[in-house]
């Protein structure tokens, strides 16, 4: 049982784990840090076969620690932007719902104060 | 010599982890705020302190020794100024008596 | 069964209870904080990976900066949890959600299982263009000679994240200052750490820079300690959030992708192609000169990500 498999098999489980709680949390700011919880889980698995592809003195391949790198900053950065309009939503609107039945302003003026 | 260091590091590492396991006694079992902090700080200072003194002699040089102290130092700067900010807003909100 | 092994799936288990803490806790801000214990435990096991750069980048950016982010938008919107919750989808939904999501996960386990031995790898080749660079961090060679277009292309996703964060703003804050406000007792605990941390963090994070040329480190993990530590100072109100109109704000911001391109363009002009270094001697200069664009970038476009949309006027 060497570590790749267990840390695939945890990485498995945690895309799994992101995508129920994607699914079934109603609150968008749950839905946010399940979709977090999926891409960490989704790089630990690139982790998994850099470390199988362990060669020539180094411990893990750098090509996928590097794309790894990549997709942890760009993830941070839609995690922001998708925090950004959550907070707005819920300024303007008054409830952060995504139901698309939902009341869109508070009864507000249009230039969205 | 390295025979005794090596004890030294297991003994004191085993103890830093009694201190972090009595830490996590603490917050789970203590019954508000501010006594739970008080548990935790336990860990913080003590538990990682003596971790560290037990890593130091393992440290390949005198430039990791300082890193390792650096971190608890910088670990203890966290750990007192988050308990002080938590302890006054559990104060303020009326959570502690 | 060696003792590495019985480590290894201990902290596996532990990584996955917090993974179900996080989707299964009953509030909102308990999940975050729960999501955060499991974004500072997720780089032990990236450490046990021999990762050690990508370690330090989970930490810094995943667990530090990714858990204020979402324990602040936790805290603004615990008025709308009663609101929502309601909304909990019926059971046919989260049981076909749930099937949905067990036949993945085996999936992906099935497929980590049966990946071809010997696997294949990059490293060697890694190893055989090292002398293009003279560095001797291999992570850093991918990020920075040998995929350097993905590089120059992130910092072009972090701008034009910039950009969508900044036109939520409303008309009447439209290139104002992010947040409120912060007001901290002058002789307060925060202010302290605010006043006696930063140099420290400073420091930690050009060092961090430095030592990514030849150790892991690299200017992604230095830029977000900058970051943390321009979020602190203004958190603890001794300094305001910038004015998001200011000029020299936007001058910083351009500057990393900039010197990329500029980088990229005299590539193409004095060599063989896009982003082409010159010879050894002379490329190591080059990319630490690129480097450094890139972490003031990183370092601001973080902490301007993390303040949020403008909401207050320039007056204001």
């Amino acid at each position: 049982m060497t570590d790749t498999t267990i840390f695939g098999v945890c990485a498995a489980a945690a895309v799994g784990l992101g995508l129920y709680g994607l699914i079934t949390n109603p609150q968008p700011l749950r839905k946010i840090v399940a979709f977090n919880l999926l891409g960490s889980g989704v790089f630990l698995l690139l982790g998994v076969v850099g470390r199988r592809g362990a060669a020539a003195g180094f411990g893990n391949d750098p090509v996928p620690q590097a794309l790894v790198i990549t997709g942890i900053v760009v993830a941070f950065s839609a995690t922001a932007l998708a925090v950004a309009l959550l907070l707005r939503l819920f300024q303007t609107a008054g409830s952060a719902t995504l139901r698309s039945d939902a009341p869109t302003s508070a009864g507000i003026n249009p230039s969205g104060d | 010599m390295s025979f005794a260091l090596d004890i030294l590091t297991i003994v004191a590492v085993s103890a830093g982890a009694f201190f972090f396991l009595a830490g996590t006694v603490g917050l789970l079992r203590f019954p508000d705020t501010l006594t739970r902090l008080h548990a935790l700080t336990k860990a913080d200072n003590l538990g990682l302190g003596l971790v560290v003194l037990g890593l130091l002699p393992q440290a390949g040089s005198l430039r990791h020794g300082l890193k390792l102290v650096g971190i608890w130092l910088l670990a203890l700067l966290a750990g007192a100024t988050v308990s002080q900010l938590i302890a006054r807003a559990a104060r303020q909100s009326g959570s502690a008596r | 069964m060696t003792v590495a092994t019985i480590l290894e799936m201990v902290l596996a288990a532990v990584v996955l209870a917090l993974g179900v803490w996080t989707i299964a806790a009953r509030e909102t801000f308990a999940a975050t904080v729960g999501y955060v214990a499991y974004g500072l435990l997720v780089p032990l096991i990236w450490v046990r990976l021999d990762a050690v750069d990508v370690a330090l980048t989970e930490a810094a950016i995943g667990g530090g900066l990714g858990g204020v982010l979402l324990l602040g938008a936790a805290a603004r919107l615990r008025p709308s949890e009663p609101a929502t919750a309601a909304e909990t989808p019926g059971k046919i939904v989260r049981l076909s959600a749930a099937g949905a999501s067990v036949m993945i996960a085996a999936a992906l386990a099935a497929a980590v299982l049966l990946l071809p031995d010997p696997a294949p790898t990059l490293a060697p080749a890694a190893v055989a263009n090292a002398s293009a660079t003279g560095l001797a961090n291999p992570v850093t060679n991918v990020l920075m000679a040998f995929r350097a277009m993905d590089t120059m292309l992130e910092k072009v996703v972090l701008l034009l994240a910039i950009v969508g964060v900044w036109s939520l703003a409303s008309d009447r804050a439209w290139g104002g200052r992010p947040g409120p406000r912060h007001q901290a007792g002058p002789h307060g605990v925060l202010v302290f750490l605010a006043r006696l941390l930063p140099p420290v963090g400073i420091v930690v994070g050009i060092y961090i820079l430095w030592t990514g040329a030849n150790h892991p480190g690299g200017a992604f993990q230095g830029g977000s300690i900058l970051a943390a530590m321009w979020l602190l100072v203004i958190m603890a109100g001794l300094t305001d959030t910038p004015a998001v109109g200011g000029r020299w704000l936007r001058l910083v911001l351009i500057a990393g992708p900039g010197v990329f391109l500029i980088v990229g363009l005299g590539g193409l002009c004095f060599g063989p192609a896009f982003l082409a270094y010159p010879l050894p001697p002379h490329a190591k200069p080059l990319i630490l000169i690129i480097e450094v664009a890139m972490v003031s970038t990183i370092a601001v476009t973080l902490g301007l990500l993390l303040a949020g949309a403008p909401e207050r006027s320039d007056q204001g």
